[in-house]
C-alpha cells in the first residue's frame, strides 16, 4: 500500500492533521454522494402533498411515511403493465445484450491478440461504396433483397481486380483502432438509419432490435478491455494444449476464458450498466411493448408535473441490483477500467 | 491491484512470432475467421452502414409517406441552413462583439496556434501535408474559439454547439480534478478506505434519466431540500434554473456528480500501481509533497489520466438525457446540447436536418479528440 503523502517521522503513520483533514473531506464527499440518494429514498415514501408543501427531511418526524407510491408501482392489479413488464424487459435486454456482446467481442479480442490479419483498405473501401450503393437503391424504392444482391455482386466483381492491383495492407492494431473508434459515434448519428433499417424489417418495438443495437454499441468496449486481458495470458499455456491435440476453440474455451474470468466479470458489469441505463437508442427503437426502465422513469413526467414519488421508487428499484453487484465486485471494476485506460 | 507482468506480455509477444513458423501448430484459418467475423459483420451492419446512410440522409429531405419514406436529394441545403441560414441562431447562436475577456482569450488562442505552427515549421520532421493539416486544424480551432467568445459576450446568445462545448470542457475538467483529489486522498493508508471507495462508486450506476430528475428535485428553490437556504437568502421565488447560466450549472452539477466515480476509480487504481521504490527514494531524499506529486506521481499517472480524459471527452459530447429531463433544453436553448438538438429535429420531423446536425456533432467530436491526442497528449507525454 502506498503512503505517498505521509511525511511523518514514522513512515507507517500518517500525521494526525493529515488524517483529520482527509477524513473531513472524505466525509463531506460521502455526504455529497449519499444525500441525493437519501432524498430519493425519503421521497419514495411521501404523499404528493408532502412534496408540494416544501422540503421535509425525516420520515415520521416531519411527515407521515406512506407506501402509496410503492403500492402503485408494485402492488396494484394492473402493476404488471406499469412496472413489471418494463423491469423484465430491461433485465432481458440488458443481460442478453451484455452476454452476446461479451461472447462475440471476446472472440474478436482473442483473435486480435493471437492471429495476424492483413485487411486491404482498397477492398474495405470498395465494400463500403457497394453498401452505400445498395442503400441508395433501397432509398430509390428498389426492393431491399434485390438491392443487397446487386451490392454484393458488384463488390465481388470489383474485388477480383482491386485485390490484385492495390497491395497496401493494414495490421491488427488498425483493426482494433477501427473497432474502438466506433465509440466516437454519437448514438444520434447512427440511430436514424438503424431506425429505418429495423422499420424495413418490421423489428421496431421488439426486444431483438434493442438487443442487437446495444450489442453493437457495447462491442468496442468489450474488445478494448478483453484484448489487453488476453495479451497478459501466456501463449505457452495454449501451445501445450495444442500439442495435446486441442483445437483453437477448445483452447480458447478451456484455458483462455477461465483464466480471464476477472476481466470478463469487470467487462460484463460495465457493459451491463451501459445497456441497463441506456436511454437515447431506446427512445428511438422501443414502443409500448418494449418500454425499458429509463423510458418508464422519464414517462413519469406527466402533464400534472413530475410524479416525484413514483420516480424515486423506480430509480431505487432500478439501481439496487446494480449497486449490489458494484459492492460485491468493486475490485474487478477498477481493474477492468484500468486495463482499458492504460492500453487504450 | 496487481500490475500486469511486463515479462509475461513480452514473452507472449515473442512466442507469438515463433508460433507462425513452428511446425505442428494446426492451420488456424477457420478459427481466424470465426472469431473475428461476427464482430466485423455487426459493426458493418450497425455502425458503418448507418454512418454512410446518415451521410446520405443529411444531404436529403425526408418525408414520411404511406408505406415508406420519400427521399429527395437537396445537396448541402441542410448544412447551409444550420451554419448560415434560419437554423444558425439555434445551432451556433447569435454572434455579437465579444467582451474584453473574450478578446483577451481570442488573442491568447491565436498566439498559441501561431506558436504551434511556427514550432512545426522549424522542426526537422516538417512535411507539406503535415503543415496543411496543422494549418487547417488551427483555423478550425480559432473558428470554434471565435464562436464561443462571440456568443458568450454581453449580448450574444450561445447556440447548441457552444452549449455542448461548455458541458464537455467544464464538465470533464471538473470531473478529472475532483476525481483525482479523491483518489489522492484514498490512496493513503486510512482505515475504512474500502467503504469510501464503494460509496464513491455509486453515482455511476444510476441511470442518467434518474439523475436528471434527482437533480431537478435537488435544485428546486421552493420544495427542494435546500429551500430553507434559498429562503434565508431571500431567493424563494427566484428559480435559478430559469436563468440560462443557472440552468447550465444545474446540468453540469448533475453530469459531474455522475461521472466523477469513473475518473476516481481509474485514477485510484493507477495511483496504487505506482512503483514504490521511487517513492521511497524521493522520501529519503527529503522531497516535499508537492515535489513528490510533480516529479513522481504525475509522470506515472499521466498516460492513464490522458486516456480517461479522452474517453470522457468522447462520451461527454453525446450528453442528452441530463438536459432533456433536468431542463428540457431550456430556458430557450440555454441547455440544449447538440445531441438533444438532433433529437428534437428528428421529432419535428426533420430527418435530413437531424442527420446533418449529428454529422456536425461527429465532426466536432472527431476534431476535438484528434487535436487532444495529437497535440495535448503528445506535448504532455514529451514533457514528463
Amino acid at each position: 500500500m502506498t503512503r505517498l503523502f505521509a511525511k511523518s517521522a514514522n513512515p507507517f503513520r500518517l500525521s494526525l492533521g493529515v488524517k483529520l483533514i482527509s477524513y473531513a473531506i472524505l466525509l463531506f464527499w460521502t455526504f455529497v454522494v449519499l444525500f441525493p440518494l437519501y432524498w430519493l429514498f425519503v421521497t419514495s415514501f411521501k404523499l404528493p402533498i408532502d412534496v408540494s408543501e416544501g422540503p421535509k427531511y425525516v420520515p415520521t418526524v416531519d411527515f407521515q411515511p406512506s407506501l402509496h407510491a410503492w403500492q402503485g408501482m408494485l402492488g396494484s392489479t394492473d402493476s404488471a403493465n406499469i412496472f413489471w413488464r418494463p423491469y423484465g424487459m430491461t433485465i432481458i435486454v440488458g443481460v442478453t445484450s451484455a452476454v452476446v456482446a461479451l461472447i462475440i467481442g471476446s472472440g474478436a479480442a482473442y483473435a486480435l491478440t493471437r492471429f495476424e490479419y492483413h485487411p486491404k483498405p482498397a477492398l474495405i473501401f470498395t465494400f463500403i461504396v457497394c453498401g452505400a450503393l445498395a442503400a441508395v437503391l433501397i432509398a430509390l424504392k428498389v426492393p431491399w433483397l434485390v438491392a443487397v444482391a446487386v451490392g454484393v455482386a458488384i463488390f465481388f466483381l470489383l474485388a477480383q481486380g482491386i485485390g490484385r492491383r492495390f497491395k497496401g495492407t493494414m495490421g491488427n492494431s488498425d483493426i482494433a483502432f477501427w473497432l474502438i473508434s466506433q465509440r466516437i459515434l454519437p448514438p444520434v448519428t447512427v440511430i436514424i438509419p438503424i431506425y429505418i433499417l429495423f422499420q424495413q424489417f418490421g423489428m421496431l418495438d421488439t426486444p431483438q432490435a434493442l438487443i442487437i443495437a446495444y450489442c453493437a454499441a457495447n462491442l468496442p468496449i468489450v474488445i478494448w478491455f478483453m484484448r489487453d486481458y488476453f495479451q497478459s495470458i501466456p501463449v505457452e499455456l495454449e501451445e501445450s494444449a495444442f500439442i495435446d491435440g486441442a483445437s483453437r476453440f477448445k483452447a480458447f474455451h478451456r484455458i483462455v476464458l477461465p483464466l480471464s474470468m476477472p476481466g470478463l466479470i469487470a467487462t460484463f458489469l460495465i457493459v451491463l450498466v451501459f445497456s441497463w441505463n441506456e436511454y437515447t437508442m431506446a427512445l428511438f427503437l422501443s414502443g409500448a411493448r418494449t418500454q425499458t426502465m429509463p423510458l418508464l422513469v422519464s414517462a413519469q413526467n406527466a402533464t400534472r408535473g413530475p410524479q416525484w414519488w413514483n420516480i424515486s421508487v423506480l430509480v431505487l428499484l432500478m439501481v439496487s441490483p446494480l449497486v449490489l453487484m458494484a459492492v460485491v465486485l468493486e475490485r474487478y471494476i477498477a481493474k477492468g477500467l484500468l486495463i482499458g485506460a492504460v492500453k487504450g | 491491484m496487481e500490475t500486469i507482468d511486463r515479462g509475461v506480455v513480452l514473452s507472449s509477444a515473442a512466442s507469438q512470432t515463433r508460433n507462425k513458423r513452428a511446425p505442428g501448430i494446426r492451420a488456424d484459418n477457420t478459427a481466424k475467421f470465426v472469431f473475428l467475423m461476427p464482430t466485423v459483420l455487426i459493426i458493418l451492419l450497425l455502425s458503418i452502414f448507418p454512418l454512410v446512410s446518415s451521410l446520405l440522409l443529411s444531404f436529403s429531405r425526408v418525408n414520411f409517406v404511406r408505406g415508406g419514406l420519400d427521399i429527395q436529394f437537396v445537396g448541402f441545403a441542410n448544412y447551409e441552413k444550420l451554419l448560415f441560414g434560419s437554423g444558425q441562431r439555434h445551432f451556433i447562436g447569435s454572434l455579437q462583439a465579444p467582451s474584453l475577456i473574450g478578446w483577451i482569450f481570442m488573442l491568447l488562442a491565436s498566439g498559441l496556434m501561431l506558436y504551434w505552427l511556427v514550432r512545426y515549421a522549424q522542426s526537422r520532421e516538417r512535411r507539406v501535408v503535415g503543415a496543411f493539416f496543422r494549418l487547417l486544424a488551427a483555423i478550425i480551432t480559432l473558428g470554434l474559439c471565435w464562436i464561443v467568445v462571440a456568443t458568450l459576450g454581453d449580448r450574444g446568445v450561445p447556440g447548441t454547439l457552444v452549449v455542448t462545448l461548455i458541458f464537455v470542457f467544464v464538465g470533464v475538467s471538473m470531473q478529472y480534478l475532483i476525481g483525482l483529489g479523491l483518489a489522492l486522498l484514498l490512496v493513503q493508508d486510512l482505515p475504512g478506505k474500502r467503504f469510501f471507495r464503494v460509496i464513491f462508486l455509486l453515482p455511476m450506476t444510476i441511470t442518467p434519466v434518474g439523475i436528471g430528475f434527482l437533480f431537478r428535485m435537488m435544485t428546486d428553490t421552493s420544495v427542494g431540500p435546500f429551500a430553507p437556504a434559498w429562503v434565508a437568502f431571500g431567493l424563494k421565488d427566484f428559480s435559478w434554473v430559469d436563468t440560462g447560466s443557472g440552468a447550465r450549472v444545474a446540468v453540469l452539477i448533475g453530469d459531474i456528480w455522475q461521472w466523477i466515480p469513473f475518473m476516481f476509480i481509474v485514477l485510484l487504481a493507477a495511483l496504487e500501481g505506482i512503483a514504490q521504490d521511487q517513492v521511497e527514494a524521493a522520501r529519503v531524499d527529503g522531497a516535499n509533497r508537492l515535489q513528490m506529486f510533480r516529479h513522481i506521481v504525475l509522470p506515472q499517472i499521466a498516460p492513464v489520466s490522458l486516456t480517461v480524459i479522452l474517453i470522457r471527452l468522447i462520451e461527454a459530447f453525446k450528453i442528452i438525457d441530463m438536459p432533456r429531463l433536468l431542463t428540457g433544453g431550456g430556458p430557450g436553448t440555454a441547455t440544449e446540447s447538440m445531441a438533444l438538438h438532433a433529437y428534437n429535429e428528428w421529432r419535428s420531423p426533420n430527418l435530413g436536418g437531424s442527420a446533418a446536425l449529428s454529422y456536425l456533432l461527429l465532426f466536432v467530436v472527431t476534431f476535438v479528440a484528434t487535436m487532444f491526442v495529437n497535440t495535448v497528449r503528445q506535448k504532455i507525454v514529451e514533457r514528463l
